[in-house]
């Protein structure tokens, strides 16, 4: 195959067609309704950030620094993983109808337009460098295919590279200024975008395969055969005494990835949907990740294969595949590096054309004495033919800059030098976000200082080292003077040059822009649009909106302002969709109030940026200067609100947490009540049955007075002990109800507890024979003394064992005591092998009125007063009583009485 | 009061995670080679992939 001219600007030109028509499909379905901007489409077009300096360049980096690289990339990965940065960046930016980063931070300290005017510029010179690399990089393609066909690369007399650069502009022009609001998307653009992210990575990674294993034995026998030679081994180490210019190379590419003008036009004001964001997390790092796998194996390869031959390695992309044959590869490659270019210089010089338009030529137009002159025309052509000629100047601007620098130095290192120019954004932006204290004034002098030091230790030298001016600032220092070494600040050598300006950049910018703006007081707009910016997530866009704007306006004059600028079909399609937002059929009848003077500000603000569409709204709308105190009044009263509201939701939460409360309480109430119902028919239940039995028998003994003796004395026996039994149940519910109150009497006495249980052993042991139940004791022969009340004591004593031998079965049961010491209490067992308690029953039994056993089927077998009695007289003593027990393996009923504190 | 997103903190927390581990000191550590290839060169794509699979993970999963 032979590569001449002609098939090389046929295939270009071919490429660009499909190019076209893909950003023509992507226009017309967002005209119809159904983008085609998905969040993959999103992700890749991030990718516009490898431009054909990743393309090439990468390759010729990694031939000289080894891995470092990477870092360029891994900085963007960092970066994006802070999901909630970017998306407060497209909110406010949707909020505030924002539509280049100049309007972002001029429209944050108060809509300066010296603010927008200075981004423009920094961003500007520190730009159009890059974009002459971008001319560079396809002339220097170009000439590797040309020179490999011996053909020439002129046509016409015209250098190849002007004609690129041309071509390029065309493009430009013709995919961003469809539209005269920028805040209306450029769909068309973005898919392109998209397109050629995924035309290079497969060109790139084609001809890492074909070298990696085609003309080598895979990664391991190129990295093996690299390691052989001492020169190539180096690039395999990552060397610490680098860790310097690695950490800041990584934070100079996270900061590029959101402040270069493309990456922010893509990133957040081509952003169709917050969500997509979620998606570009992990898509846009991974297609970096895949793009950059063959880059060093690919700069090996180079090395190994063309050994001294003085290739260079920026274009082994293209040689390599060309040295073996492989002219189709070849092809594919270059056509790869050709989407890198165009991709970046469209999207580029669109953002950095709004940026001229809005921030640069408008302010001064609209000073100028011919435009009010021009009074009732429509301007929106004009807004429309400046930001073109603006596109068609910044590409010859980038064409001059790649003609005079030819080969020199100053386009090798730019890449770098333009991260660093627009790294200088950062604590603006940032600080915008985040910080309300920042004004505008700080905003200045940090700008300022940033771009200053950024331009005597980065640019300039790149200049003297071109050889364009005299470098004697960079070697002897400025005036002579040592430590004004352009590249060694007060004497900071050792770090290379990107790092050195990072470092005191930074430090300039921070601290002038910190310093200044904590000693500066905003003004009104200024606080308020602090407040727009920081509080995007939480401000009451309609309630503050209209009072923060105060003054008389005409409705006429704004419409013909919003037609003079937007076109009269367009404006009136924005009014109309307003009014009827509004509920109102008619704009016409639309009132000039706070609102809608806000809302024809915004819209203006898409047009002609923020600072200008609020120089011109003012004039004419007679707006009332509120003050910066009543502007912070405002703001005070809406955070007020908010205070109030959370206040109001805390006050809430504790109602509720009160109201829960007295429910419990009423519940545990309802359960007392429902125990004393319980009590009572308990009660009245074992009341009833001994007087029924005492009143039946006495009936009988009454009415018959034959009844034999015999007979006669079993049913007074039976009277009698009925009469006992109801004594002993009278007897206990006035012991409770006296030791409930606390009228209680009691004595204290030096009371041995194993007598104690002795006694009360014998005085129930016929209970137990009688039911054969075996009771045995374990019980020391003087048994510890405590001090308590004997009797009361031997009441507890008396309640455990009966109702151990009531709940034993007859025959088989076995009762046993114990009494020891455990600590510094006595401690008494009562164990029984009865049917035990379950764990719930082990709480409740000492609950008045409850009963062991089942009370709904057996008859009840006490009063349920024993045990909460028996409880309240130890704990009167200072001891506990409970019991351990499982169903089914008896009962352990234990008390504890400490004893008396010794007297030693 | 809006909370942040627990999907954005993550992410974020993966970001704090991933600087350390590929910024010096760390990255002095990984020396020699695996199967012919490079330490250095597999440490540093193996750290980046595990941080793009894990946000991956992250902000893809449903009903966060």
């Amino acid at each position: 195959m032979v590569l001449s001219g002609w098939l090389i600007a046929l295939l270009s030109a071919a490429y660009l067609a499909v190019l076209f028509a893909v950003a023509r499909f992507g226009d017309a379905r967002a005209d119809a309704g159904k983008s085609i901007i998905s969040a993959n489409v999103y992700a890749l077009s991030l990718a516009v950030y490898c431009t054909s300096w990743t393309f090439y360049g990468s390759v010729g980096r990694a031939t000289s620094g080894g891995l470092s690289f990477l870092t360029i990339y891994l900085g963007p990965t960092l970066m994006l993983l802070f999901v909630g940065v970017i998306v407060k960046m497209i909110r406010i930016s949707k909020a505030q109808r924002i539509t280049s980063i100049a309007d972002f931070i001029a429209s944050r300290y108060g809509k300066s337009q010296l603010l927008a005017g200075m981004v423009t510029v920094i961003a500007v010179i520190g730009v159009v460098p890059y974009i002459a690399l971008q001319l560079k990089a396809m002339a220097a393609s170009v000439d590797v295919l040309l020179n490999h066909s011996g053909s020439k690369g002129e046509w016409l007399g015209l250098d190849s590279t002007f004609l690129i650069a041309v071509i390029l502009a065309l493009f430009s022009i013709l995919f961003g200024t469809r539209h005269l609001d920028a805040t209306e998307r450029h769909e068309g653009m973005v898919a392109a975008v998209a397109f050629e992210s995924v035309v290079k990575l497969i060109a790139f990674m084609a001809v890492g395969i074909f070298v990696t294993y085609g003309l080598f034995g895979g990664l391991g026998d190129l990295f093996q055969r690299a390691v052989t030679e001492a020169d190539l081994g180096r690039l395999l180490e990552l060397e610490s005494g680098r860790a310097g210019t690695w950490t800041s190379l990584i934070l100079l590419s996270g900061l590029a990835i959101v402040f270069l003008p493309r990456q922010f036009q893509i990133i957040v004001v081509e952003n169709v949907d917050e969500s997509h964001v979620k998606r570009a997390v992990w898509l846009f790092p991974l297609y970096l990740l895949l793009i950059n796998i063959f880059v060093l194996p690919l700069a090996l390869g180079g090395l190994l294969h063309f050994g001294g031959e003085g290739v260079n390695p920026d274009t082994f992309v293209l040689t390599l595949p060309l040295a073996h044959g492989a002219e189709a590869l070849a092809l594919l490659a270059f056509i790869g590096g050709l989407s890198a270019a165009t991709g970046m210089v469209i999207v580029e010089t669109i953002a950095l054309s709004t940026m001229v338009c809005n921030d640069l030529v408008m302010p001064l137009l609209l000073r100028s004495a011919w435009l009010r002159a021009q009074h009732r025309q429509d301007l929106s052509g004009l807004l429309i033919g400046i930001r073109r000629v603006a596109i068609a100047m910044i590409v010859l601007l980038g064409y001059v800059y790649f003609r005079a620098a030819g080969e020199a130095y100053a386009l090798v290192g730019i890449g770098l030098i333009s991260f660093a120019a627009v790294a200088q954004f950062a604590p603006a932006m940032f600080g915008g976000m985040y910080w309300k204290q920042a004004t505008r004034a700080g905003a200045v002098a940090g700008l300022s200082a940033g771009f200053l030091v950024w331009l005597y230790t980065l640019l300039l030298p790149s200049f003297a080292k071109s050889g364009w001016i005299s470098s004697g600032f960079v070697e002897q220092g400025l005036f002579g003077l040592p430590w004004l070494k352009a590249q060694a600040l007060f004497g900071l050598s050792g770090l290379d040059e990107i790092s050195h300006c990072l470092w005191w950049s930074m430090l300039a910018n921070l601290g002038a822009y910190i310093a200044v703006s904590l000693n500066s007081r905003p003004d009104a707009v200024e606080a308020s649009q602090a407040e727009r910016f920081v509080d995007v997530f939480r401000f009451d866009r309609h309630k503050a909106e209209t009072r923060l704007w105060r003054g008389k306006a005409s409705l006429d004059a704004l419409v013909s302002l919003l037609e003079r600028f937007l076109g009269t079909a367009r404006a009136r399609q924005q009014l109309a969709a307003y009014a009827q937002g509004k509920g109102l059929a008619d704009w016409r009848k639309l009132p000039a109030d706070a609102e809608f003077v806000h809302f024809a500000e915004a819209e203006l603000a898409g047009a002609i940026g923020s600072a200008s569409a609020r120089v011109m709204v003012a004039s004419v709308a007679q707006e009332e200067d509120l003050g910066l105190e009543e502007v912070l009044d405002i703001l005070d009263e809406a955070t007020q609100i908010r205070a109030y509201s959370r206040e109001l939701e805390a006050k809430r939460q504790e109602l509720e947490a009160a109201t829960s409360e007295l429910r419990e309480a009423n519940e545990r109430l309802r359960e007392v009540d429902r125990m004393k119902d319980d009590f009572i028919s308990t009660v009245t239940h074992e009341l009833r049955t001994p007087l029924t039995s005492i009143r039946a028998l006495s009936e009988m003994l009454h009415e018959d007075p034959r009844i034999e003796l015999a007979s006669r004395t079993r049913f007074l026996g039976i009277i009698v002990s009925e009469a006992e039994r109801l004594t002993r149940l009278i007897n206990q519910i006035l012991d409770m109800a006296k030791l409930e109150s606390g009228r209680a009497e009691w004595t204290s006495g030096a009371v041995d507890l194993g007598e104690v249980a002795r006694e009360t052993m014998d005085s129930l042991g016929q209970l137990f024979r009688d039911k054969g139940v075996a009771l045995s004791s374990d019980i020391p022969a003087r048994g510890p003394v405590v001090q308590a009340d004997h009797d009361r004591l031997t009441q507890v004593l008396i309640n455990l064992l009966s109702n151990a031998v009531k709940f034993v079965p007859g025959g088989s049961g076995k009762v046993h005591v114990r009494v020891g010491i455990d600590g510094g209490s006595v401690r008494v067992e009562v164990a029984d092998n009865g049917p035990g308690l379950t764990a719930e029953e082990c709480g409740v039994i000492f609950e008045k009125f409850r009963q062991g056993g089942n009370t709904l089927t057996d008859k009840p077998k006490g009063t349920g007063l024993g045990l909460p009695i028996s409880r309240q007289i130890i704990e009167y003593f200072g001891g506990k009583l409970w019991v351990e027990s499982r169903p089914g393996e008896g009962a352990n009923f234990i008390f504890t009485v400490p004893l008396p504190a010794s007297e030693e | 009061m809006k909370r942040a997103s627990p999907t954005r903190q993550r992410l974020a927390a993966l970001g704090l995670l991933g600087a350390p581990l590929l910024t010096y000191p760390l990255l002095s550590l990984p020396a020699g080679s695996l199967w012919g290839i490079p330490a250095s060169y597999l440490y540093l794509f193996g750290v980046w992939a595990g941080l793009i699979f894990l946000a991956a993970w992250v902000a893809e999963r449903r009903g966060t």
